[in-house]
This record gives structure tokens, C-alpha cells and sequence, in this order.
């Protein structure tokens, strides 16, 4: 399992704070990356597919590191998506 | 060398930060400190007050990693970045950063580095609240090129 965790615009249009999940397939050879957790999450269509579309502008961390696409997340992982920041 | 880095709603009093962070450190030869504040004004509307959000343990983690790249960059001693969450209205103050070194030259570079790195890295959401609604704030390209200009 992976917890998911959302954040500002994210977390309002998916109606949720946190949640568990599977480890979603490795959609390649290898282990799975973040990529494989927003296709996986993409899938369930409405606000998830629209926020998380590819090209939209959101940002992603694994553990409380910013990630990238091809960033790896195994079992126990923290998987974080929000909108770019804007403090300060 | 201390780093210090708080997210906390309570206002702050940089008189008291800048002494507490100085800590009568006689090597000391330059303070450079930052305060934003918040605008009543945003994109062309009046803005009544604003909610910040943030995520619990990456912020706190990611402005850490910051300043340790500050201060890998420029000779620096001492670094204090407090960032306020919650609900805040025009005039209040919502981020102090504080740089301490021996010259002027590195606490001035460090200090807006720290700065302009925790505008487009930091995990903090404003959400503002205006005369025709709430709305999530975009983040600015702006930010994004002040930030870049560091790269090297």
C-alpha cells in the first residue's frame, strides 16, 4: 500500500484529504514510478482524470521530495499531489 | 551553525527573531532580513483576507534543503525563515527570512535565494478571499524565472 495525500485545488475537486492505495502495476519494465499513480488514479475519470491529465499544471512528491514522472515509489511510500505552490 | 525554520499561525516579532538569531555572535558583521506581507490587491481585485495551507513535514523539510544550498553557495553563519499558515487579511506579515554572515554581499545573495527558491519549492497554497468569491491563488511565471536565474 501508498498513501496519497492532496493538497489546495486538488484536494477540493477530488473531495478529499488522504486515502490508501495498492501499488499501482509497473506500467514498464521495472518497478513502478509516480507516473503509474497518476495514470492509475487518472482512470477514475471525472476530477481525476481532469486534474491530473498529462500537460495539466500540477506537481508531485514521493516521501516529501519533489518528483518527477520517472521518480520510482515502492510499498510504504508517501505520494503527495497539489497544485504549483504559491507562498511566501 | 543553527537553522531554524518554523510554520506556525501566530504573528512574529523580528526585532525579537533578528536578536534571538544573532545571539550576540560578535563574528557577526551583516543581518539581511526579508518580510512579505500581505497585498489588499491581487490581479486586479481587493482582496479581504487569505487562507494559507501547507503540507505538514515537507515544508519544513523542503526550506531546510534551501538553506542548506544557501549555504553551500555563500559564506553565511545563520539562517531563520518563519512562515505563517492560516487565515490572514491585508497589512499582516506572512514570512520573515533572516540571513546572518560576516559581509553584507552574502547575507543580501542568501537571503533572496532563500526567498525566491521558497516561492516556486516551499508546499504553501494561498487561498484568497475577494469580493466575488474564494479562489485558489495561480502560482506567477514570474517566480518561476526569479528562481531559475539562480540555476548554475
Amino acid at each position: 500500500m501508498i498513501t496519497l495525500l492532496y493538497f489546495a485545488r486538488l484536494r477540493e475537486a477530488f473531495g478529499l484529504a488522504s486515502e490508501k492505495l495498492a501499488l499501482p502495476a509497473a506500467g514498464s519494465e521495472g518497478a513502478a514510478t509516480l507516473e503509474d499513480v497518476r495514470a492509475a488514479l487518472a482512470t477514475r475519470g471525472g476530477a481525476w482524470a481532469h486534474e491530473l491529465a498529462a500537460g495539466r499544471a500540477f506537481r508531485a512528491a514521493v516521501n516529501q521530495d519533489i518528483a518527477g514522472a520517472d521518480t520510482p515509489v515502492k510499498d510504504g511510500d508517501e505520494v503527495a499531489f497539489f497544485p504549483p505552490v504559491t507562498g511566501g | 551553525m543553527a537553522v531554524r525554520v518554523r510554520v506556525q499561525s501566530e504573528d512574529f516579532d523580528t526585532g525579537k527573531e533578528v536578536a534571538a538569531l544573532r545571539g550576540g555572535n560578535p563574528r557577526i558583521g551583516a543581518i539581511v532580513s526579508f518580510i512579505g506581507v500581505v497585498r489588499d490587491l491581487n490581479d486586479g481585485d481587493s482582496v479581504a483576507e487569505m487562507t494559507l495551507e501547507h503540507y505538514p513535514g515537507m515544508t519544513e523539510k523542503s526550506i531546510e534543503d534551501i538553506i542548506s544550498q544557501a549555504r553551500g553557495r555563500w559564506d553565511m553563519m545563520d539562517a531563520l525563515v518563519i512562515h505563517r499558515i492560516g487565515t490572514l487579511k491585508p497589512l499582516d506579515q506572512i514570512v520573515l527570512v533572516v540571513v546572518t554572515s560576516a559581509h553584507r554581499g552574502d547575507a543580501f545573495a542568501a537571503c533572496e535565494f532563500i526567498m525566491d527558491y521558497l516561492k516556486t519549492r516551499a508546499p504553501f497554497w494561498k487561498k484568497e478571499q475577494t469580493g466575488t468569491g474564494a479562489r485558489w491563488v495561480d502560482a506567477r511565471a514570474t517566480d518561476d524565472a526569479a528562481a531559475e536565474r539562480w540555476r548554475r
